[in-house]
Protein backbone atom coordinates (compact mmCIF):
# COMPACT_ATOMS: atom_id res chain seq x y z
CA UNK A 1 0.00 0.00 0.00
CA UNK A 2 2.84 2.43 0.97
CA UNK A 3 4.61 1.43 -2.45
CA UNK A 4 0.98 2.05 -4.25
CA UNK A 5 0.82 5.73 -2.54
CA UNK A 6 4.41 6.56 -3.61
CA UNK A 7 3.76 5.42 -6.98
CA UNK A 8 0.26 7.84 -7.39
CA UNK A 9 2.61 10.82 -5.56
CA UNK A 10 4.95 10.64 -8.35
CA UNK A 11 2.66 9.96 -11.53
CA UNK A 12 0.26 13.02 -10.46
CA UNK A 13 1.35 15.76 -12.38
CA UNK A 14 0.49 18.38 -9.41
CA UNK A 15 3.12 17.06 -7.24
CA UNK A 16 5.37 18.03 -9.78
CA UNK A 17 3.86 21.26 -10.80
CA UNK A 18 3.85 22.48 -7.33
CA UNK A 19 7.26 21.06 -6.59
CA UNK A 20 8.50 23.67 -9.31
CA UNK A 21 6.19 26.44 -8.34
CA UNK A 22 8.13 25.87 -5.01
CA UNK A 23 11.13 26.40 -6.63
CA UNK A 24 10.59 29.09 -8.65
CA UNK A 25 10.77 31.69 -6.22
CA UNK A 26 14.16 31.12 -5.36
CA UNK A 27 15.35 30.67 -8.49
CA UNK A 28 13.96 34.13 -9.47
CA UNK A 29 15.48 35.61 -6.19
CA UNK A 30 19.02 34.04 -7.11
CA UNK A 31 18.61 35.49 -10.43
CA UNK A 32 17.37 39.59 -9.29
CA UNK A 33 20.03 38.91 -7.10
CA UNK A 34 22.80 38.18 -9.72
CA UNK A 35 21.64 40.55 -12.18
CA UNK A 36 21.69 43.73 -9.45
CA UNK A 37 23.81 42.57 -7.32
CA UNK A 38 21.83 43.95 -4.74
CA UNK A 39 21.71 41.73 -1.17
CA UNK A 40 19.84 42.50 2.01
CA UNK A 41 21.89 44.11 4.77
CA UNK A 42 23.07 41.34 6.92
CA UNK A 43 20.55 41.06 9.62
CA UNK A 44 17.44 41.67 7.45
CA UNK A 45 15.47 39.70 4.83
CA UNK A 46 15.70 35.95 4.64
CA UNK A 47 18.11 34.31 6.42
CA UNK A 48 21.67 34.13 4.89
CA UNK A 49 20.53 36.18 1.53
CA UNK A 50 22.91 38.88 2.27
CA UNK A 51 25.43 35.79 2.56
CA UNK A 52 25.21 34.60 -0.63
CA UNK A 53 26.52 37.39 -2.73
CA UNK A 54 29.96 36.65 -1.73
CA UNK A 55 29.15 33.05 -0.87
CA UNK A 56 26.96 30.67 -3.73
CA UNK A 57 27.42 27.88 -1.49
CA UNK A 58 25.22 29.15 1.15
CA UNK A 59 22.50 29.70 -1.31
CA UNK A 60 20.61 26.41 -0.62
CA UNK A 61 20.14 27.25 2.70
CA UNK A 62 18.84 31.11 1.55
CA UNK A 63 16.42 29.23 -0.97
CA UNK A 64 14.98 26.83 2.06
CA UNK A 65 15.00 29.96 4.25
CA UNK A 66 12.65 31.34 1.72
CA UNK A 67 10.20 28.79 0.84
CA UNK A 68 10.00 27.84 4.83
CA UNK A 69 8.18 30.55 5.90
CA UNK A 70 4.69 30.23 3.71
CA UNK A 71 5.75 28.54 0.20
CA UNK A 72 6.50 24.86 1.66
CA UNK A 73 4.23 25.24 4.22
CA UNK A 74 1.13 25.78 1.90
CA UNK A 75 2.45 23.09 -0.49
CA UNK A 76 2.62 20.69 2.28
CA UNK A 77 -0.87 21.64 4.01
CA UNK A 78 -2.31 20.72 0.25
CA UNK A 79 -0.80 17.51 -0.21
CA UNK A 80 -1.79 16.46 3.06
CA UNK A 81 -4.75 18.02 2.78
CA UNK A 82 -5.58 16.21 -0.17
CA UNK A 83 -4.37 12.96 1.18
CA UNK A 84 -7.78 11.25 3.05
CA UNK A 85 -10.39 14.02 1.74
CA UNK A 86 -9.02 13.79 -2.07
CA UNK A 87 -10.00 10.33 -2.36
CA UNK A 88 -13.46 11.08 -0.76
CA UNK A 89 -14.14 13.45 -2.94
CA UNK A 90 -12.80 11.36 -5.95
CA UNK A 91 -15.13 8.61 -4.57
CA UNK A 92 -12.22 6.09 -4.59
CA UNK A 93 -11.75 6.03 -1.05
CA UNK A 94 -14.78 3.67 -0.54
CA UNK A 95 -12.82 1.31 -3.16
CA UNK A 96 -9.83 1.47 -1.84
CA UNK A 97 -11.56 0.53 1.38
CA UNK A 98 -12.71 -2.56 0.28
CA UNK A 99 -10.02 -3.49 -1.23
CA UNK A 100 -9.89 -4.25 1.11
CA UNK A 101 -7.31 -1.68 2.61
CA UNK A 102 -7.47 -1.12 6.35
CA UNK A 103 -8.14 2.34 7.58
CA UNK A 104 -4.76 2.54 9.43
CA UNK A 105 -2.71 0.68 7.13
CA UNK A 106 -4.33 3.29 4.65
CA UNK A 107 -3.63 6.57 6.90
CA UNK A 108 0.16 5.13 7.35
CA UNK A 109 0.67 4.85 3.40
CA UNK A 110 -0.76 8.67 3.11
CA UNK A 111 1.37 10.05 5.58
CA UNK A 112 4.67 7.98 4.40
CA UNK A 113 3.60 9.61 1.08
CA UNK A 114 2.91 13.40 2.60
CA UNK A 115 7.01 12.33 4.25
CA UNK A 116 8.45 11.42 0.73
CA UNK A 117 6.66 14.54 -0.87
CA UNK A 118 8.27 16.77 2.00
CA UNK A 119 11.65 14.90 1.34
CA UNK A 120 10.85 15.81 -2.34
CA UNK A 121 9.96 19.06 -2.17
CA UNK A 122 13.32 20.16 0.48
CA UNK A 123 16.17 18.36 -2.07
CA UNK A 124 15.24 19.87 -5.36
CA UNK A 125 14.71 23.03 -3.65
CA UNK A 126 18.12 22.80 -1.90
CA UNK A 127 19.50 20.61 -5.19
CA UNK A 128 18.30 24.10 -7.35
CA UNK A 129 19.56 26.20 -4.81
CA UNK A 130 23.01 24.67 -5.19
CA UNK A 131 22.65 24.69 -8.68
CA UNK A 132 21.78 28.48 -8.94
CA UNK A 133 24.22 29.43 -6.38
CA UNK A 134 26.94 28.08 -7.91
CA UNK A 135 26.19 29.25 -11.53
CA UNK A 136 24.89 32.62 -10.46
CA UNK A 137 26.44 34.10 -7.43
CA UNK A 138 29.41 34.41 -5.67
CA UNK A 139 32.12 32.14 -5.66
CA UNK A 140 35.04 32.49 -2.63
CA UNK A 141 38.45 31.75 -4.09
CA UNK A 142 38.90 28.24 -3.59
CA UNK A 143 42.46 28.94 -1.93
CA UNK A 144 40.44 29.87 1.28
CA UNK A 145 37.57 27.93 0.87
CA UNK A 146 36.30 29.13 4.25
CA UNK A 147 32.77 29.82 4.70
CA UNK A 148 32.44 32.54 7.54
CA UNK A 149 29.41 31.22 9.68
CA UNK A 150 26.98 33.54 11.46
CA UNK A 151 28.76 33.85 14.70
CA UNK A 152 31.79 35.42 11.95
CA UNK A 153 33.94 32.53 12.54
CA UNK A 154 35.00 30.30 9.80
CA UNK A 155 33.55 27.27 8.39
CA UNK A 156 35.05 24.60 6.64
CA UNK A 157 33.54 23.13 3.54
CA UNK A 158 32.73 20.12 5.02
CA UNK A 159 31.54 21.62 7.88
CA UNK A 160 29.36 23.64 6.04
CA UNK A 161 27.84 20.36 3.70
CA UNK A 162 27.28 18.46 6.94
CA UNK A 163 25.32 21.44 8.43
CA UNK A 164 23.20 22.06 5.29
CA UNK A 165 22.32 18.37 5.75
CA UNK A 166 21.20 19.09 9.16
CA UNK A 167 19.40 21.97 8.11
CA UNK A 168 17.75 20.37 5.17
CA UNK A 169 16.23 17.74 7.81
CA UNK A 170 15.46 19.95 10.53
CA UNK A 171 13.22 21.95 7.61
CA UNK A 172 11.82 18.75 7.00
CA UNK A 173 10.92 17.64 10.56
CA UNK A 174 9.46 21.49 10.79
CA UNK A 175 6.85 20.71 8.01
CA UNK A 176 5.54 17.47 9.78
CA UNK A 177 3.93 18.94 12.33
CA UNK A 178 1.83 20.92 9.62
CA UNK A 179 1.59 17.69 7.59
CA UNK A 180 -0.01 15.47 10.73
CA UNK A 181 -2.63 18.87 11.10
CA UNK A 182 -3.98 18.65 7.72
CA UNK A 183 -4.25 14.95 7.38
CA UNK A 184 -6.50 15.07 10.39
CA UNK A 185 -7.98 17.69 9.28
CA UNK A 186 -8.16 15.86 6.12
CA UNK A 187 -9.71 12.78 7.98
CA UNK A 188 -12.44 15.19 9.21
CA UNK A 189 -14.22 16.47 5.84
CA UNK A 190 -14.52 15.16 2.49
CA UNK A 191 -13.19 18.91 0.45
CA UNK A 192 -9.47 18.76 -0.08
CA UNK A 193 -9.46 22.30 0.42
CA UNK A 194 -11.29 22.85 3.68
CA UNK A 195 -8.84 20.02 4.87
CA UNK A 196 -5.81 22.26 3.32
CA UNK A 197 -7.18 25.41 3.93
CA UNK A 198 -7.67 24.51 8.21
CA UNK A 199 -3.93 23.99 8.20
CA UNK A 200 -3.22 26.68 6.33
CA UNK A 201 -5.49 29.00 9.31
CA UNK A 202 -3.65 27.62 12.12
CA UNK A 203 -0.43 28.53 10.63
CA UNK A 204 -1.21 32.05 10.08
CA UNK A 205 -2.47 32.08 13.32
CA UNK A 206 0.29 30.91 14.71
CA UNK A 207 2.32 33.65 12.88
CA UNK A 208 0.74 36.67 14.04
CA UNK A 209 0.65 35.57 17.70
CA UNK A 210 4.38 35.16 17.27
CA UNK A 211 4.58 38.43 17.17
CA UNK A 212 2.39 39.81 19.80
CA UNK A 213 4.26 40.00 23.02
CA UNK A 214 1.05 39.75 24.70
CA UNK A 215 0.87 36.37 23.42
CA UNK A 216 3.85 35.48 24.95
CA UNK A 217 2.68 32.57 27.04
CA UNK A 218 1.71 30.59 24.00
CA UNK A 219 5.06 31.21 21.79
CA UNK A 220 6.51 27.97 22.97
CA UNK A 221 3.79 26.04 21.11
CA UNK A 222 3.28 27.87 18.28
CA UNK A 223 3.72 25.50 15.35
CA UNK A 224 5.99 27.73 13.55
CA UNK A 225 7.52 29.37 16.81
CA UNK A 226 11.47 27.46 16.03
CA UNK A 227 10.82 26.91 12.35
CA UNK A 228 13.62 29.56 11.54
CA UNK A 229 15.75 27.25 14.03
CA UNK A 230 17.86 26.06 11.26
CA UNK A 231 19.96 28.82 11.22
CA UNK A 232 21.29 28.06 14.62
CA UNK A 233 23.01 24.97 13.21
CA UNK A 234 25.18 27.86 11.44
CA UNK A 235 26.42 29.04 14.64
CA UNK A 236 29.55 28.70 16.26
CA UNK A 237 29.42 26.19 17.75
CA UNK A 238 26.00 25.21 16.84
CA UNK A 239 23.24 26.39 19.08
CA UNK A 240 21.64 23.00 20.10
CA UNK A 241 18.43 24.88 22.65
CA UNK A 242 15.94 25.97 19.91
CA UNK A 243 16.98 23.18 17.65
CA UNK A 244 15.80 20.91 20.19
CA UNK A 245 12.86 22.16 21.64
CA UNK A 246 11.96 22.58 17.78
CA UNK A 247 12.34 18.89 16.94
CA UNK A 248 10.47 17.98 20.13
CA UNK A 249 7.70 20.30 19.61
CA UNK A 250 7.15 18.68 16.13
CA UNK A 251 7.49 15.64 17.40
CA UNK A 252 4.47 16.56 20.03
CA UNK A 253 2.08 17.83 17.01
CA UNK A 254 2.92 14.97 15.28
CA UNK A 255 1.43 12.41 18.10
CA UNK A 256 -0.97 14.22 19.12
CA UNK A 257 -2.75 14.99 15.54
CA UNK A 258 -1.66 11.90 14.10
CA UNK A 259 -3.71 10.06 17.37
CA UNK A 260 -6.73 11.94 16.31
CA UNK A 261 -6.32 11.63 12.53
CA UNK A 262 -6.13 7.79 13.40
CA UNK A 263 -9.07 7.89 16.43
CA UNK A 264 -11.77 9.94 13.79
CA UNK A 265 -10.83 8.06 10.30
CA UNK A 266 -11.00 4.27 11.99
CA UNK A 267 -13.87 4.70 13.54
CA UNK A 268 -15.89 7.07 11.04
CA UNK A 269 -18.78 6.50 8.58
CA UNK A 270 -17.60 6.31 5.19
CA UNK A 271 -20.35 7.59 3.18
CA UNK A 272 -18.53 9.60 0.41
CA UNK B 1 -23.30 -15.43 1.96
CA UNK B 2 -24.91 -12.32 3.71
CA UNK B 3 -26.94 -12.83 7.05
CA UNK B 4 -27.19 -9.72 8.80
CA UNK B 5 -29.75 -10.24 12.58
CA UNK B 6 -31.64 -6.25 13.34
CA UNK B 7 -29.17 -4.60 11.84
CA UNK B 8 -30.02 -0.58 12.63
CA UNK B 9 -28.43 2.59 11.68
CA UNK B 10 -29.34 5.94 13.40
CA UNK B 11 -28.01 9.14 12.47
CA UNK B 12 -28.96 11.44 14.94
CA UNK B 13 -32.77 11.17 15.54
CA UNK B 14 -33.04 9.57 12.10
CA UNK B 15 -33.39 5.77 12.08
CA UNK B 16 -31.84 5.36 8.45
CA UNK B 17 -32.09 1.26 8.47
CA UNK B 18 -34.31 -0.36 11.14
CA UNK B 19 -33.78 -3.85 12.42
CA UNK B 20 -33.25 -5.43 8.73
CA UNK B 21 -32.50 -9.49 9.04
CA UNK B 22 -31.42 -10.10 5.45
CA UNK B 23 -30.76 -13.64 4.80
CA UNK B 24 -28.57 -14.32 1.04
CA UNK B 25 -27.75 -17.88 0.29
CA UNK B 26 -24.82 -18.70 -2.19
CA UNK B 27 -26.15 -19.02 -5.93
CA UNK B 28 -28.51 -15.92 -5.41
CA UNK B 29 -28.95 -12.90 -7.74
CA UNK B 30 -30.77 -11.02 -4.87
CA UNK B 31 -32.84 -8.18 -5.77
CA UNK B 32 -32.54 -5.61 -2.94
CA UNK B 33 -35.02 -3.09 -3.67
CA UNK B 34 -36.62 0.30 -2.31
CA UNK B 35 -36.84 3.56 -3.11
CA UNK B 36 -34.16 6.47 -3.51
CA UNK B 37 -33.98 7.28 0.65
CA UNK B 38 -35.32 3.78 1.59
CA UNK B 39 -31.78 2.82 3.29
CA UNK B 40 -30.49 1.23 0.50
CA UNK B 41 -27.15 2.46 0.32
CA UNK B 42 -26.76 2.89 3.79
CA UNK B 43 -27.38 -0.91 4.45
CA UNK B 44 -25.15 -1.86 1.49
CA UNK B 45 -22.43 0.38 3.10
CA UNK B 46 -22.76 -1.37 6.14
CA UNK B 47 -22.46 -5.10 4.79
CA UNK B 48 -19.01 -3.87 3.21
CA UNK B 49 -17.92 -2.12 6.73
CA UNK B 50 -17.75 1.51 5.19
CA UNK B 51 -20.87 2.70 7.52
CA UNK B 52 -20.46 1.09 11.43
CA UNK B 53 -23.88 -0.28 12.45
CA UNK B 54 -25.94 1.31 15.37
CA UNK B 55 -26.75 -2.34 16.49
CA UNK B 56 -27.15 -5.79 14.85
CA UNK B 57 -24.88 -7.64 13.22
CA UNK B 58 -23.50 -8.63 9.58
CA UNK B 59 -22.12 -12.03 8.24
CA UNK B 60 -20.55 -11.55 5.39
CA UNK B 61 -19.48 -15.45 3.92
CA UNK B 62 -19.63 -16.66 6.92
CA UNK B 63 -17.75 -14.15 9.02
CA UNK B 64 -18.30 -11.54 11.48
CA UNK B 65 -17.96 -7.70 9.63
CA UNK B 66 -16.81 -5.14 9.93
CA UNK B 67 -13.65 -7.37 12.22
CA UNK B 68 -13.33 -9.96 9.61
CA UNK B 69 -13.13 -7.73 6.87
CA UNK B 70 -9.24 -7.80 5.72
CA UNK B 71 -10.09 -11.80 4.97
CA UNK B 72 -13.88 -11.55 3.95
CA UNK B 73 -13.51 -8.44 1.61
CA UNK B 74 -10.79 -9.94 -0.20
CA UNK B 75 -13.22 -12.72 -1.71
CA UNK B 76 -16.25 -9.74 -2.61
CA UNK B 77 -16.43 -8.07 -5.48
CA UNK B 78 -18.26 -4.42 -4.81
CA UNK B 79 -19.79 -1.45 -6.91
CA UNK B 80 -21.04 1.62 -4.11
CA UNK B 81 -22.94 4.16 -5.51
CA UNK B 82 -21.23 4.50 -9.19
CA UNK B 83 -17.73 3.48 -10.02
CA UNK B 84 -14.81 6.22 -8.95
CA UNK B 85 -11.02 5.92 -10.20
CA UNK B 86 -8.06 8.51 -10.89
CA UNK B 87 -8.88 10.51 -13.76
CA UNK B 88 -5.28 11.90 -15.14
CA UNK B 89 -4.45 7.47 -15.39
CA UNK B 90 -5.99 4.72 -18.00
CA UNK B 91 -8.24 2.43 -16.71
CA UNK B 92 -5.21 -0.29 -16.61
CA UNK B 93 -3.38 1.87 -14.17
CA UNK B 94 -5.92 2.45 -12.20
CA UNK B 95 -7.12 -1.40 -11.85
CA UNK B 96 -3.49 -2.08 -10.95
CA UNK B 97 -3.33 0.45 -8.66
CA UNK B 98 -5.90 -0.95 -6.74
CA UNK B 99 -5.06 -4.48 -7.12
CA UNK B 100 -1.48 -3.27 -5.51
CA UNK B 101 -3.08 -1.93 -2.78
CA UNK B 102 -4.57 -4.63 -0.75
CA UNK B 103 -4.01 -8.51 -0.19
CA UNK B 104 -4.33 -11.49 -2.44
CA UNK B 105 -3.69 -9.69 -6.22
CA UNK B 106 -0.74 -11.62 -6.67
CA UNK B 107 2.45 -9.60 -9.07
CA UNK B 108 2.32 -12.56 -11.14
CA UNK B 109 -0.82 -13.13 -12.23
CA UNK B 110 -1.65 -8.81 -12.63
CA UNK B 111 -1.47 -8.03 -16.27
CA UNK B 112 -2.80 -11.33 -16.74
CA UNK B 113 -5.88 -10.63 -14.56
CA UNK B 114 -6.51 -7.16 -15.66
CA UNK B 115 -6.51 -7.79 -19.28
CA UNK B 116 -9.05 -10.48 -18.94
CA UNK B 117 -11.62 -8.36 -17.21
CA UNK B 118 -11.35 -5.82 -19.11
CA UNK B 119 -12.02 -8.01 -22.36
CA UNK B 120 -14.88 -9.22 -19.97
CA UNK B 121 -16.65 -5.72 -19.69
CA UNK B 122 -15.70 -4.88 -22.93
CA UNK B 123 -12.96 -2.12 -22.82
CA UNK B 124 -9.75 -3.90 -23.91
CA UNK B 125 -9.73 -1.54 -26.62
CA UNK B 126 -9.48 1.68 -24.96
CA UNK B 127 -5.59 1.83 -24.71
CA UNK B 128 -4.18 4.51 -22.79
CA UNK B 129 -6.42 6.92 -22.50
CA UNK B 130 -6.72 8.76 -19.19
CA UNK B 131 -10.50 7.73 -17.50
CA UNK B 132 -11.02 11.38 -17.70
CA UNK B 133 -12.02 10.72 -21.18
CA UNK B 134 -14.26 8.11 -20.30
CA UNK B 135 -18.24 8.16 -20.82
CA UNK B 136 -20.21 7.43 -17.97
CA UNK B 137 -20.87 4.04 -18.96
CA UNK B 138 -17.07 2.96 -19.70
CA UNK B 139 -16.68 4.39 -16.13
CA UNK B 140 -19.28 1.93 -15.03
CA UNK B 141 -17.42 -1.15 -17.06
CA UNK B 142 -14.15 0.42 -15.42
CA UNK B 143 -15.92 0.31 -11.75
CA UNK B 144 -17.29 -3.32 -12.62
CA UNK B 145 -14.12 -4.59 -14.04
CA UNK B 146 -12.38 -3.48 -10.52
CA UNK B 147 -14.94 -5.81 -8.64
CA UNK B 148 -14.22 -8.96 -10.63
CA UNK B 149 -10.54 -8.44 -10.57
CA UNK B 150 -9.98 -11.12 -8.25
CA UNK B 151 -12.83 -13.59 -9.51
CA UNK B 152 -15.30 -12.55 -6.21
CA UNK B 153 -17.31 -15.26 -4.79
CA UNK B 154 -19.60 -12.38 -4.17
CA UNK B 155 -20.55 -9.76 -5.82
CA UNK B 156 -22.40 -6.44 -4.74
CA UNK B 157 -23.75 -4.31 -6.66
CA UNK B 158 -25.18 -1.14 -5.76
CA UNK B 159 -27.53 0.66 -8.79
CA UNK B 160 -25.31 -1.04 -11.39
CA UNK B 161 -27.34 0.47 -14.49
CA UNK B 162 -27.61 4.01 -13.24
CA UNK B 163 -26.98 6.31 -16.06
CA UNK B 164 -26.49 3.57 -18.66
CA UNK B 165 -27.86 3.65 -21.85
CA UNK B 166 -30.60 1.28 -22.92
CA UNK B 167 -27.70 -0.93 -24.91
CA UNK B 168 -25.48 -0.44 -21.95
CA UNK B 169 -28.09 -1.90 -19.23
CA UNK B 170 -28.49 -4.69 -21.38
CA UNK B 171 -24.62 -5.59 -21.70
CA UNK B 172 -24.74 -5.42 -17.72
CA UNK B 173 -27.76 -7.28 -17.78
CA UNK B 174 -26.21 -10.21 -19.96
CA UNK B 175 -22.76 -10.10 -17.57
CA UNK B 176 -24.43 -10.65 -14.35
CA UNK B 177 -26.19 -13.64 -15.59
CA UNK B 178 -22.89 -14.91 -16.92
CA UNK B 179 -21.02 -14.15 -13.65
CA UNK B 180 -23.69 -16.37 -11.82
CA UNK B 181 -23.56 -18.84 -14.35
CA UNK B 182 -19.60 -19.14 -13.29
CA UNK B 183 -20.14 -19.30 -9.44
CA UNK B 184 -20.80 -15.72 -8.13
CA UNK B 185 -23.96 -14.89 -5.80
CA UNK B 186 -24.84 -11.24 -6.80
CA UNK B 187 -26.52 -8.50 -4.25
CA UNK B 188 -27.70 -6.37 -6.86
CA UNK B 189 -29.54 -3.41 -4.89
CA UNK B 190 -31.63 -1.19 -7.02
CA UNK B 191 -34.89 0.73 -7.28
CA UNK B 192 -35.87 -0.36 -10.70
CA UNK B 193 -38.24 -3.38 -10.14
CA UNK B 194 -38.13 -4.35 -14.48
CA UNK B 195 -34.57 -4.79 -14.24
CA UNK B 196 -34.74 -7.03 -10.74
CA UNK B 197 -37.84 -9.07 -12.03
CA UNK B 198 -35.46 -9.97 -14.89
CA UNK B 199 -32.29 -11.30 -13.15
CA UNK B 200 -33.25 -11.90 -9.87
CA UNK B 201 -34.11 -15.49 -8.14
CA UNK B 202 -34.72 -13.81 -4.45
CA UNK B 203 -36.40 -10.50 -3.90
CA UNK B 204 -35.88 -8.52 -0.58
CA UNK B 205 -37.71 -5.17 -0.33
CA UNK B 206 -36.84 -2.05 1.94
CA UNK B 207 -39.20 0.29 2.89
CA UNK B 208 -38.08 3.49 4.76
CA UNK B 209 -35.55 1.29 6.65
CA UNK B 210 -37.07 -1.85 7.18
CA UNK B 211 -37.32 -4.93 5.45
CA UNK B 212 -40.84 -5.56 5.06
CA UNK B 213 -40.69 -8.73 2.10
CA UNK B 214 -38.08 -11.54 1.72
CA UNK B 215 -39.11 -14.36 -0.71
CA UNK B 216 -37.79 -15.88 -3.89
CA UNK B 217 -39.27 -14.37 -7.07
CA UNK B 218 -40.86 -17.43 -8.00
CA UNK B 219 -43.08 -17.51 -5.17
CA UNK B 220 -43.77 -14.39 -4.87
CA UNK B 221 -44.71 -14.75 -7.95
CA UNK B 222 -47.08 -18.06 -8.18
CA UNK B 223 -49.68 -18.39 -10.30
CA UNK B 224 -53.13 -17.29 -7.61
CA UNK B 225 -55.46 -19.59 -8.81
CA UNK B 226 -57.16 -17.73 -11.42
CA UNK B 227 -56.96 -17.95 -15.34
CA UNK B 228 -56.48 -15.10 -17.39
CA UNK B 229 -58.27 -15.31 -20.81
CA UNK B 230 -58.93 -12.98 -23.41
CA UNK B 231 -61.59 -13.47 -26.33
CA UNK B 232 -63.49 -11.48 -29.00
CA UNK B 233 -66.76 -13.11 -27.61
CA UNK B 234 -67.01 -11.59 -23.90
CA UNK B 235 -70.31 -12.03 -23.57
CA UNK B 236 -70.65 -15.26 -24.70
CA UNK B 237 -67.73 -16.07 -22.57
CA UNK B 238 -69.62 -13.93 -19.52
CA UNK B 239 -72.84 -15.94 -19.84
CA UNK B 240 -71.17 -19.69 -20.36
CA UNK B 241 -68.51 -19.06 -17.06
CA UNK B 242 -71.24 -17.64 -14.70
CA UNK B 243 -70.18 -16.54 -11.61
CA UNK B 244 -66.89 -17.75 -12.01
CA UNK B 245 -65.56 -14.73 -13.95
CA UNK B 246 -64.67 -11.18 -13.61
CA UNK B 247 -64.23 -8.66 -16.25
CA UNK B 248 -60.77 -7.14 -16.10
CA UNK B 249 -60.40 -4.53 -18.25
CA UNK B 250 -60.76 -6.14 -21.60
CA UNK B 251 -59.90 -9.30 -20.46
CA UNK B 252 -61.60 -12.24 -17.64
CA UNK B 253 -60.57 -13.20 -14.61
CA UNK B 254 -61.68 -16.66 -14.62
CA UNK B 255 -61.43 -18.81 -11.01
CA UNK B 256 -59.79 -22.33 -11.51
CA UNK B 257 -55.74 -22.66 -12.33
CA UNK B 258 -56.42 -25.52 -14.65
CA UNK B 259 -56.17 -23.51 -17.89
CA UNK B 260 -56.35 -26.42 -20.04
CA UNK B 261 -59.90 -27.45 -19.13
CA UNK B 262 -61.17 -24.08 -19.13
CA UNK B 263 -59.57 -23.80 -22.81
CA UNK B 264 -61.79 -27.01 -23.92
CA UNK B 265 -64.91 -25.42 -22.11
CA UNK B 266 -64.76 -22.23 -23.62
CA UNK B 267 -64.05 -24.28 -27.26
CA UNK B 268 -66.38 -26.53 -27.20
CA UNK B 269 -69.08 -23.51 -26.59
CA UNK B 270 -67.92 -22.37 -29.53
CA UNK B 271 -65.96 -19.20 -27.58
CA UNK B 272 -63.05 -17.92 -29.74
CA UNK B 273 -59.51 -17.55 -27.04
CA UNK B 274 -57.21 -15.34 -27.72
CA UNK B 275 -55.28 -15.05 -25.06
CA UNK B 276 -55.03 -17.30 -22.14
CA UNK B 277 -52.56 -18.23 -19.01
CA UNK B 278 -52.60 -18.65 -15.39
CA UNK B 279 -52.51 -14.95 -13.76
CA UNK B 280 -49.46 -14.38 -12.09
CA UNK B 281 -48.69 -11.33 -9.71
CA UNK B 282 -46.28 -8.44 -11.30
CA UNK B 283 -43.34 -7.78 -8.79
CA UNK B 284 -44.84 -4.52 -8.83
CA UNK B 285 -47.91 -5.60 -7.39
CA UNK B 286 -46.40 -7.57 -4.34
CA UNK B 287 -44.01 -4.70 -3.46
CA UNK B 288 -46.33 -1.75 -3.54
CA UNK B 289 -48.65 -4.21 -1.73
CA UNK B 290 -45.82 -5.35 0.60
CA UNK B 291 -44.94 -1.57 1.27
CA UNK B 292 -48.86 -0.24 1.26
CA UNK B 293 -49.61 -2.79 4.13
CA UNK B 294 -46.16 -1.20 5.80
CA UNK B 295 -47.94 2.65 5.10
CA UNK B 296 -47.13 4.70 2.11
CA UNK B 297 -45.81 3.28 -1.50
CA UNK B 298 -42.63 3.80 -1.25
CA UNK B 299 -40.63 2.28 -4.66
CA UNK B 300 -41.01 5.27 -7.35
CA UNK B 301 -42.43 2.52 -9.37
CA UNK B 302 -43.33 4.87 -12.79
CA UNK B 303 -41.03 3.39 -15.30
CA UNK B 304 -42.02 0.34 -14.48
CA UNK B 305 -45.40 0.28 -14.47
CA UNK B 306 -45.43 1.12 -17.84
CA UNK B 307 -43.36 -1.69 -18.75
CA UNK B 308 -45.18 -3.94 -16.78
CA UNK B 309 -48.85 -2.39 -18.65
CA UNK B 310 -47.31 -3.01 -21.89
CA UNK B 311 -46.41 -6.98 -21.23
Amino acid sequence: MILVELRKLVRRPRTWVTIGLLDALPTLVAVLLAITDLGPSPGTGPAFLSAVLSDGSLFPLAALGIVLPLFLPVAVAVVAGEAIAGEAQGGTLRYLLVRPVGRTRLLVAKLVSVVGFVVLAVLVVAITGYVTGALLLGDQPVATSVTTSVSGSGLSQEEVWQRTGLAMGYVMLSMLGVASVALFFSTLTDTPLSAALGAMALLIASTLLLTLDAADVLAPYLPTRYWLAFVDLFRDPILWRDVIRGALQQGAYVLVFLGAAWANFTTKDITS
Amino acid sequence: MIVTSALTKRYGQVLAVDQVDLDVRAGDIYGFLGANGSGKTTTVRMLLGLVLATSGEVELLGRPMPRAAAEVLAHVGALVEGPAAYGHLSGRVNLSLLDAAGRGGALRTRKRRISAVLEQVGLDSVGRRPVRAYSLGMRQRLGLAAALLRTPRLLVLDEPTNGLDPQGIREMRELMIELHKRGSTIFLSSHLLAEVEQLCTRVGVLDRGRLVLQDQLADLRAPTGRTVVGTPDLAAAQALLDGRSQLQGDRLLVRGADAAALNAELVAAGVRVAELGPERRTLEEVVLAATDAAGTPGVDAAADRQRARRR
